[in-house]
């Protein structure tokens, strides 16, 4: 058997302005296996792998195809390097039919009739040796996701792929559709396709993977043959062990609780139940951490409380007061004055105004305060000298109102947005993921004002995927997997244990000890 | 009775002359929008287009040169919308409102520079606009009760532009339909990403759109000044490009529909200056405005979800941007 690599990329490097988002990548991969790259969301496993499909290019770095050092332009050399991907996001044409998705870009001549023909043949061939049973007249928009991506996967072979990559395949995916998935997947790999399989789910990279490779903050941190790995090893890798945090902090003296979240589910736009049935409480006077590998419905939970996003059923309790969430209509408006105060995940999406100036930014979602309005206009006077305070009390440097926060560092961005939202003194502050993307002296900064305001007796939810943060602030630690919290623990919890409550694994132990009983 | 028969065929005669412009600049813009290039610079390229056709056609006393100038300027003016909007991806509507604005000046100011007429070009010499064309047997069927008026008045004698428009119909569906080049284009419309994936230059593919877009805009342009007129007059045009945008959204921008939606906004034309200064038993005069309004109306209806719902080409008017940044 031959055994040069079907891909090996070398030193790769990609940056999107000052993001750096692939940093010296290596990576080989066998031919006629299954490889997985694993990874946090954000980690730059897709930036990655749209650079070997040439639908971005490396800044600098070689890719080396079947032993020969190629340079990928365009989608189109990936394709004639016999390279397919299956996009995240699907990319088809909706009111297209199968046929016509399949064909598109590969339709032998100018009229269609010849190779719609050829395509429908080519079609049944690849559903008889593959199983991939698809109705090649329908229209895209009529069929449920898990054909769609059928659709995809064999857009990719009609190509004759022989190294197909499948970008987050499971993520839309009903467990059902998705172990059809893997079965395709082990037919495609005993066919002698090689296969790339990006995901963040260890139960994915467990069941299917022959080798795997994690990927960090946009580095490749281990490769490792998934028989001699565990998912513990994996979960610690990708989570990463950064500089240990140290914060110094008095015992909490926990009180009665400020908020209350009961029963709390929730659905997003796809129809998905991202957050299941979870009931927590913050009381005053403590950090409350919500722990999880992202996308296990951290980020709904926390944009639900903060009024953005509606739940399907569930209650809050805030102050004695008893909101029913799947009814209400309170928005991020309501909650702020129910004195629950939110610092987003992404800050850029929604914490700024990047073109604003800081001053203005400093009282977004607080400008209908009177403090900052004279009758029907804004009292710029008051509202700079505000400004000018938080800048002073925050270290915000450079310290000018008057700059586009556009130009601020990371760090200083984000004490723009904690400043504003800590300064109205809320009861309740909801923290996302408060030092992404802040340097080190910011991050003390951060976290010192975060154990200041548990201090003044407030409650504070902190969700974060950086486990080291959660175990430096919490007083109590929630891990959520899956939608689920599956697992509380103190602040003196074990890495380890809160590891494996992340990967799901405790979690599936129980269900194995169940269905054994 | 025969008296009414006859009156409608000259109402659909004129129907037909009034709907040739609409359609060409409406088959325009249907190229250039299912490729996900909004145009609302139709009007401006028609514009431009009679100018060129007619102060060529003047020159050279050649309507087909005359023809090809109004192809090339419209075509010009559409690069630049492209240039705009698809290289740089600006705002494909302040492009567009650009453009009209463009060939508006443009047109009055070099018409009044060149030809010191306020605007107009000279009146064309013999050759330089597209003659009207008789059907065999046209005169001897004339008489023929009933078909004789349909043949020799509604189907013969029309210039040779009026039969290529109607003809565009049928061809426009089939290249969008039954080529290559068409899959492409309407994919491009719908999902630019999915044709950039599937190795295909989302920019070429945009840019033969909107070439495809400006030649018929160019056909249409050439029609008012060199075929329908003797020359070219300052804003000529006169809101036909708006109106062939609004049977494009009327047409749900379908060929077979653009010709029936386009046909409408010419019969109401058409009904209109028959009905002018005529008072209608029990309703009295309909104002000239009415008419001029009803094709907007009825777009705006048929938008507010009253006659099905018109559902534009997904990506039409977002300009492609693959990288983030």
């Amino acid at each position: 058997m031959n055994d040069t690599p079907a891909i090996k990329l070398r030193k790769i490097n990609k940056s999107f302005g000052p993001v750096h988002a692939n940093r010296d990548i290596d990576l080989v991969v066998k031919k006629g296996s299954i490889h997985g790259i694993i990874g946090e969301n954000g980690a730059g496993k897709s930036t990655l792998m749209s650079i070997l499909y040439g639908f971005y290019q490396a800044d600098t770095g070689d890719i080396i195809v079947n032993g020969n050092k190629v340079t990928i332009p365009d989608s189109k050399a990936a394709i004639t390097l016999g390279i397919g991907m299956v996009h995240q996001h699907f990319m088809l044409v909706d009111n297209f039919s199968v046929l016509e998705n399949v064909i598109l870009g590969a339709e032998d001549s100018q009229r269609l009739a010849g190779g719609i023909n050829r395509a429908r043949g080519e079609l049944r061939r690849l559903e008889e040796e593959y199983e991939l049973r698809v109705d090649p007249d329908a229209l895209i928009q009529d069929l449920p996701v898990g054909l769609q991506q059928r659709v995809e996967i064999l857009k990719a072979l009609y190509r004759s792929a022989e190294v197909l990559i499948l970008d987050e395949p499971t993520g839309v995916l009903t467990p059902a559709e998705a172990d059809h998935l893997f079965k395709i997947l082990e037919v495609l790999r005993s066919e002698g396709k090689t296969i790339l399989l990006i995901t963040h789910k260890l139960r994915e990279i467990m069941a299917i993977t022959d080798t795997v490779s994690v990927m960090r903050r946009g580095e490749m941190v281990a490769t490792r043959k998934t028989a001699e790995t565990s998912m513990e090893e994996l979960a610690e890798l990708m989570v990463g062990r950064s500089v240990l945090l140290r914060v110094d902090k008095k015992p909490a003296e926990p009180a009665a609780p400020v908020m209350e979240v009961e029963n709390l589910t929730v659905t997003d736009s796809r129809g998905v139940v991202v957050v299941k049935d979870v009931s927590f409480s913050v009381r005053a006077g403590e950090i409350v951490g919500i722990a999880g590998v992202s996308g296990n419905g951290q980020s709904e939970l926390l944009e639900t409380l903060a009024g953005i996003r509606r739940a399907t059923s569930g209650t809050l309790r805030i102050n004695g007061e008893t909101i029913d969430l799947g009814t209400s209509s309170l928005d991020a408006a309501d909650m702020r004055a129910k004195s629950m105060a939110h610092v987003p995940e992404d800050r850029h999406r929604m914490g700024l105004i990047n073109s604003f100036s800081e001053y203005e930014n400093s009282i977004l979602g607080y400008h209908r305060d009177p403090a900052y309005s004279k009758g029907p206009l804004l009292d710029l006077a008051a509202i700079r000298k505000n400004a000018v305070a938080e800048i002073e009390k925050y270290d915000i440097r450079p310290p000018n109102p008057m700059l586009r926060t556009a130009n601020f560092s990371g760090g200083n961005q984000q004490k723009i947005v904690l400043a504003r939202e800590i300064e109205r003194d809320p009861d309740v502050l909801l923290v996302g993921q408060p030092t992404r993307g802040v340097d080190i002296g910011a991050i003390e900064f951060i976290h010192k004002r975060l154990v200041e305001m548990r201090d003044a007796g407030k409650g504070v939810l902190l969700v974060s995927v950086e486990l080291d943060e959660i175990r430096a602030l919490s007083d109590r630690v929630l891990v959520m997997f899956d939608g689920k919290i599956v697992g509380e623990r103190g602040s003196d919890a074990d890495e380890g244990e809160l590891g494996l409550l992340m990967a799901g694994v405790e979690d599936e132990r129980n269900l194995l000890e169940g269905a054994a009983q | 009775m025969y008296e009414m028969y006859y009156t409608l065929i000259l109402i659909l005669d004129s129907t037909v002359r009034l709907s040739t412009p609409l359609l060409l600049a409406c088959l325009a813009g249907l190229y250039s929008e299912r490729a996900g290039v909004v145009d609302i610079g139709l009007e401006g390229k028609m514009l431009g287009a009679a100018f060129g056709a007619g102060a060529v056609g003047y020159l050279t006393a050649d309507a087909w040169a005359g023809l090809l100038a109004g192809i090339a300027v419209s075509v010009g003016l559409g690069l630049i919308h492209g240039f705009a909007s698809i290289t740089n991806r600006g705002n494909q509507i302040v492009s567009g409102v650009a453009i009209n604005f463009l060939a508006m000046g443009l047109t009055a100011l070099l018409g009044q520079t060149w030809f010191r007429q306020g605007g107009k070009t000279p009146a064309l010499p013999e050759g330089g606009r597209f003659r009207d064309i008789t059907f065999p047997f046209a005169e001897e069927l004339r008489d023929v009760p009933v078909i004789g008026p349909l043949y020799s008045e509604l189907l013969s004698g029309h210039n040779i532009l009026v039969y290529l428009a109607f003809l565009a119909v049928p061809l426009t569906w089939w290249v969008l339909f039954r080529t290559r080049f068409g899959l492409r284009l309407r994919a491009v419309g719908e999902n630019p990403a999915a044709v950039d994936t599937a190795g295909i230059s989302v920019t070429w593919l945009r840019y033969r759109a909107v070439i495809a877009c400006g030649v018929l805009c160019g056909f249409a342009g050439s029609y008012l000044s060199i075929a329908q007129s003797s020359g070219f007059i300052k804003d000529m045009t006169a809101g036909k490009g708006f109106i062939a945008l609004a049977a494009l959204i009327f047409a749900k921008w379908k060929p077979a529909n653009a010709m029936f939606a386009c046909l409408l906004f010419g019969f109401l034309d058409a009904v209109a200056i028959r009905l002018q200064g005529q008072s209608i038993p029990g309703i009295g005069e309909i104002p000239v405005q009415f008419f001029q309004a009803l094709p907007y109306i009825l777009t705006v209806i048929l938008l507010a979800g009253f006659i099905g719902r018109a559902i534009p080409p997904k990506a039409a008017g977002i300009p492609y941007l693959k990288e983030r940044s």
